[in-house]
């Protein structure tokens, strides 16, 4: 008897989750739509697509933004494939290719698998480099960005104290 | 039969009674003409797109992935068609290959490739094969279009002058070495296997195919 209770209990709250999302999520019908990437384009219709510019290509390394960022990719990588046969990117980041192709070696992270233990090899779940690493586009960001570096953070708390 | 032949052999060995020399050169000139144009064109033929993805098996496999590459589709418009890469262009080495290419009819007839699975199955050794024709040729049919005394390496990126300057123009290296799949899918290759020429390590274990 206590069960069925649980179950009961547990399926109003799923259910009264999903309808407060459900109102959320529908703006009201008089409230005109914007949206910062879509613009004012309604829903139904298709908006135009923005000019594709070509990714940076100069091979400069860029500053990470914090400590533990994935580098982005200072290069093309249009077609570079990453599939079950082959991984395109390892073809120069492989640790064994560093010294021809003077390339950036894969870190260790990638070699570990999620307990921490290091592998012989790269670590299935760091195999799609893109799910982290991009190639940048010299663009003006669709939505800003407040995000401040910890130097900063730190620097003005320093200066803050001694203001003091 | 060796009596027929006989026959025949009398016939052809005998001077012409009917037709001055003239005629029979001229005849022979025309026939000349018309069998090696023909011949050519029939060959030709064969090296169209149309006769290439005529059949599933390039349609539904190759030429697939060859359309997202730009071999096939970039700004410009200039694209390869199969027997840019895969037909050599000089007159000898093209029949040879035609040659060749008989054992392609044998395996359309049995099927060697009839199914996608059949296919990436043999997917490695049908890449080898062509590795090791452009290896041997130094990638002619690359080089057919891409000459390296016009690339201008003050428009290639910094690591492509690096390694076209280092490998290339040492002749250390040629084309295929380094630019494997690039207009196909590469095929699951073993472990142990070092693809690209640049390195005796064998790479893929190291790149890590992912294992299931």
């Amino acid at each position: 008897m206590m069960k069925i209770s649980h179950i009961l209990a547990a399926v109003l709250v799923v259910l009264g989750a999903a309808l407060a999302s459900f109102v959320t999520a529908q703006p009201g019908v008089s409230a005109p739509f914007m949206d910062a990437a879509r613009g004012v384009t309604p829903i139904p219709d298709t908006t135009r697509p923005p000019l594709l510019l070509n990714e940076e290509n100069n091979d400069l390394r860029r500053t990470r933004a914090y400590s533990m960022q994935p580098p982005t990719i200072p290069h093309k990588i249009d077609n570079y494939r990453v599939d079950k046969n082959f991984n395109q990117c390892m073809f120069c980041h492989a640790r064994s290719r560093a010294e021809e192709t003077q390339a950036v070696p894969l870190s260790v992270t990638h070699y570990m698998d999620r307990e921490g233990n290091i592998l012989g090899e790269v670590s299935p779940r760091r195999y799609f480099c893109q799910q982290c690493h991009v190639p940048q586009t010299p663009v003006k960001p669709v939505v800003t960005n407040t995000f401040e570096d910890i130097d900063s953070v730190l620097q003005a708390g320093r200066r803050n104290a001694a203001g003091k | 039969m060796l009596a027929l032949l006989k026959r025949y052999w009398t016939i052809i060995r005998r001077p012409s009674v009917h037709f001055s020399l003239g005629a029979i050169t001229v005849a022979g000139f025309i026939a000349g003409i018309v069998f090696w144009g023909g011949f050519n064109t029939a060959m030709e033929l064969t090296n169209t797109e149309q006769f290439c993805t005529g059949c599933h098996e390039m349609s539904e496999n190759v030429y697939v992935e060859l359309q997202s590459t730009i071999h096939f589709t970039n700004r410009s418009g200039v694209r390869a068609k199969c027997s840019d890469c895969h037909v050599p262009h000089n007159w000898t080495d093209k029949i040879a290959r035609k040659m060749q290419a008989s054992k392609e009819v044998w395996g359309k007839i049995f099927g060697t490739i009839s199914t996608r699975e059949k296919f990436v199955a043999k997917r490695l050794e049908l890449a080898q094969h062509e590795w090791a024709r452009l290896k041997a040729n130094d990638s002619l049919e690359c080089r057919n279009c891409h000459n390296y005394d016009s690339m201008d390496f003050t428009r290639q990126s910094v690591r492509a002058q690096t390694m076209h300057s280092k490998y290339l123009g040492s002749k250390e290296k040629t084309c295929i070495d380094c630019h494997k799949g690039i207009a196909h899918h590469l095929p699951a290759m073993p472990p142990d296997m070092s693809v690209f020429g640049m390195s005796e390590y064998p790479q893929v274990a190291e790149v890590g195919q992912i294992r299931q």
